[in-house]
This record gives structure tokens, C-alpha cells and sequence, in this order.
């Protein structure tokens, strides 16, 4: 089995290398591709819609209905994650995977609870994690620190795309992973109180509704999906600055799509599906 | 940018593919896979296109390696084959 394996692996390698030979040589200005729409896009585009990156008017604007669809499969990828790992309830698990162990803050003395025991009432017990290990006050405390200067990267990111590389998705992947960094140097209960899982599916769900609906929008006010012409007498500026501004309302909505689909995948993936112990 | 510097770079990102699927630790293959994503986003870099290379450093070296290294926290860390 692993013979074929190779044997088709080479194979298809060996055909991707033949037929790449044909390719035109990088940047060269007489490939098809450089020769019919680009020039167009890279000469026109400060003209057409005041977005000097002519990546991010490209990606939100003259390709946006791919971009709409990228978003999609993000969202999509957070729903089949949930559906595939996430564990509802807590039936099903093992005797000893159903224990919970509680620390007494003030002596340092650690409770277990099997299953079916009552939960200490007092405000000195604490939560913990079956592996848990002692906090460390140095990553806590740089993570605390950092987490906020992330955060404020991630949304300068977003909010920037229009000049600089960036835009929704990297934003959104940064200001995720300020969240991740949070559940990682301290736990996930207390990532999960400042981000509840229905906060993040219902964040990711907007985020694609703003998107999908800035394009229907355009279509009701009488011009083409994602037309952001439309949008002009909406938001009081002139018709090429309502494409800048469109572009950012719908970059808005991938960055809070990406970020919260992002955070939902880790805290199914690191608590095994049961959104209670983390990493 | 320099060739030498290009092909070092080239070299390093063939070692760090074919070493990730080689590695029997299945931790090491995702730090590895991390890296070999890193080693993408210079190579975007160079070829100028700096968004390309800016998604490939959040998602493909930030975020993905935190979720292999979840998942392989929560499963096995050695493979079978």
C-alpha cells in the first residue's frame, strides 16, 4: 500500500513539475495574465475607488464575490468543527473523565469530585483543571500585558488594509489568537467567561450577514450585488468614496468572522469537545 | 534580493516539508509544519507579494500551528506507521 502510495505521489509530482515548465516566467509583463484585466485594475484603482492597495480592492471589490464565499467557508469550517468534536453534555464519558477538582485557595489543599458529588458552596474553592499546574507569574503576566497590544495590532490590521498589507482575515486571525494566547496562559474557563461559545457563533454568523447583506443592500437600492456605488447616498459621500467605504463595512465583517470562527475551533479542539479543560 | 540567499531559503523550505511528513513525532511535525510556513512567508515576501505572505505568517505559522499542537495535546503524540 505504501509503495502505491509513493508510486502515485511521484507520479503526480513528476506531472505538476512537467507541466509547470509551460508556466510563463515569474513576473514577466507578457503572461496572459499580466496582459488583459490587471493593468487594468493596478491603473485604475486609486481613480475608481481611493484604495491604493490594489490588493485589497481587488480582494473586496472587484473579486468580491469570491472573497464572500472565502468567508463562507470559514464560517463553515467553525460550524463542521463544532458539529464533528463538540461533546453536548456529559454523558457518554468515562467514570474517572467525569471527576472535577477543586482548589481551597486559602490552604492550597486540592478537592476531588467524583461523579455524581456535590460541588463545594464556598467562594474559596477554584476550579481546576485535572492537569492543572501552578500559574506562572512571569507568562501570566506578559500575556496580560500583551494580549491588548494584540488586540489594538489586530484592529489597526483590519483598519489599515486599505494602505498597507492587511485587511479581515489577518486582522481577524490577530485578534483571535489575542484570545487564544489568553486561554493558553491561563485557562480556558476564564477565556471562555470573557467569549462565551454562543458569543462566538453568533459573532460568526454576523459576520458573514454583514457581509452577504451590504451585497443585498446595493441590490435594493437598485444597483448590482456588492456594487458599492449604491451605497452613496447611504453614507453621504460621493460614489467613489462609497466603494472605499464598502470595502471597509465588508472587510469589517470577515475580520469579526474569521476572529470568532478562530477561537471557537481552538476552545473545541483544546477542551476535546467539551468546553470545560483546556490546554 | 540575493540568489544564494533565495536558494538557502528554497532548501530549507524542501527540508522542513519532506522532515514534517517524515517525523514520527507527530509535536515536531507541526512545530515543523510552523516553520515550513514561516520559510512560505519569506519566500512570498521576496516575490513582492507581501499580503500573500502576511496571511501565510497569521494563519499558516501563527494560528494552524496553535491547532495541531491542540489537537495533538488531546490525541496521541506518537504516530502508528
Amino acid at each position: 500500500m505504501k509503495i502505491i502510495g509513493l508510486f502515485i505521489v511521484v507520479l503526480t509530482g513528476g506531472f505538476l513539475i512537467y507541466a509547470a515548465a509551460d508556466f510563463p516566467a515569474w513576473g514577466d509583463p507578457n503572461s496572459p495574465a499580466s496582459l488583459h484585466v490587471s493593468p487594468y485594475y493596478l491603473e485604475t484603482t486609486v481613480e475608481l475607488t481611493h484604495v491604493p492597495n490594489a490588493v485589497t480592492s481587488v480582494v473586496a471589490d472587484y473579486r468580491g464575490y469570491d472573497t464572500m464565499f472565502e468567508t463562507t467557508v470559514i464560517f463553515t469550517a467553525g460550524v463542521v468543527c463544532f458539529f464533528v468534536l463538540r461533546a453536548l453534555g456529559r454523558k457518554g464519558l468515562r467514570e474517572e473523565s467525569q471527576e472535577r477538582l477543586y482548589r481551597h485557595v486559602l490552604t492550597g489543599v486540592t478537592v476531588r469530585v467524583k461523579a455524581g458529588g456535590k460541588i463545594p458552596e464556598s467562594s474559596d474553592f477554584q476550579r481546576i483543571d485535572v492537569s492543572w499546574t501552578p500559574p506562572d507569574l512571569i507568562i501570566k503576566t506578559i500575556c496580560r500585558l500583551l494580549v491588548p497590544f494584540i488586540q489594538l495590532f489586530g484592529l489597526y490590521v483590519i483598519c489599515f488594509g486599505h494602505y498597507s498589507p492587511g485587511g479581515g482575515f489577518q486582522g481577524g486571525v490577530i485578534l483571535g489568537a489575542s484570545i487564544i494566547v489568553y486561554a493558553i496562559s491561563t485557562d480556558l474557563r476564564s477565556a471562555v467567561q470573557r467569549f462565551r461559545e454562543k458569543t462566538d457563533a453568533l459573532l460568526a454568523a454576523t459576520g458573514v450577514f454583514i457581509y452577504a447583506g451590504t451585497g443585498a443592500l446595493c441590490l435594493l437600492l437598485g444597483f448590482n450585488f456588492l456594487d458599492y456605488h449604491a451605497l452613496a447616498p447611504i453614507l453621504f459621500v460621493d460614489r467613489v468614496m462609497a466603494r472605499s467605504h464598502g470595502i471597509f463595512i465588508v472587510e469589517v465583517g470577515v475580520g469579526i468572522a474569521v476572529m470568532s470562527t478562530m477561537i471557537w475551533i481552538y476552545n473545541v479542539l483544546a477542551s476535546r469537545g467539551h468546553y470545560d479543560e483546556g490546554l | 534580493m540575493f540568489w544564494q540567499l533565495d536558494l538557502a531559503v528554497l532548501t530549507l523550505v524542501v527540508f522542513a516539508g519532506i522532515g514534517s511528513l517524515m517525523i514520527k513525532d507527530l509535536l515536531g511535525a507541526g512545530i515543523l509544519f510552523g516553520a515550513y510556513s514561516f520559510l512560505m512567508c519569506l519566500m512570498w515576501t521576496v516575490m513582492g507579494a507581501v499580503d500573500v505572505a502576511f496571511t501565510e505568517a497569521c494563519v499558516g505559522a501563527g494560528v494552524s500551528t496553535v491547532f495541531f499542537v491542540a489537537a495533538v495535546f488531546r490525541t496521541t503524540r506518537r504516530t502508528k506507521d
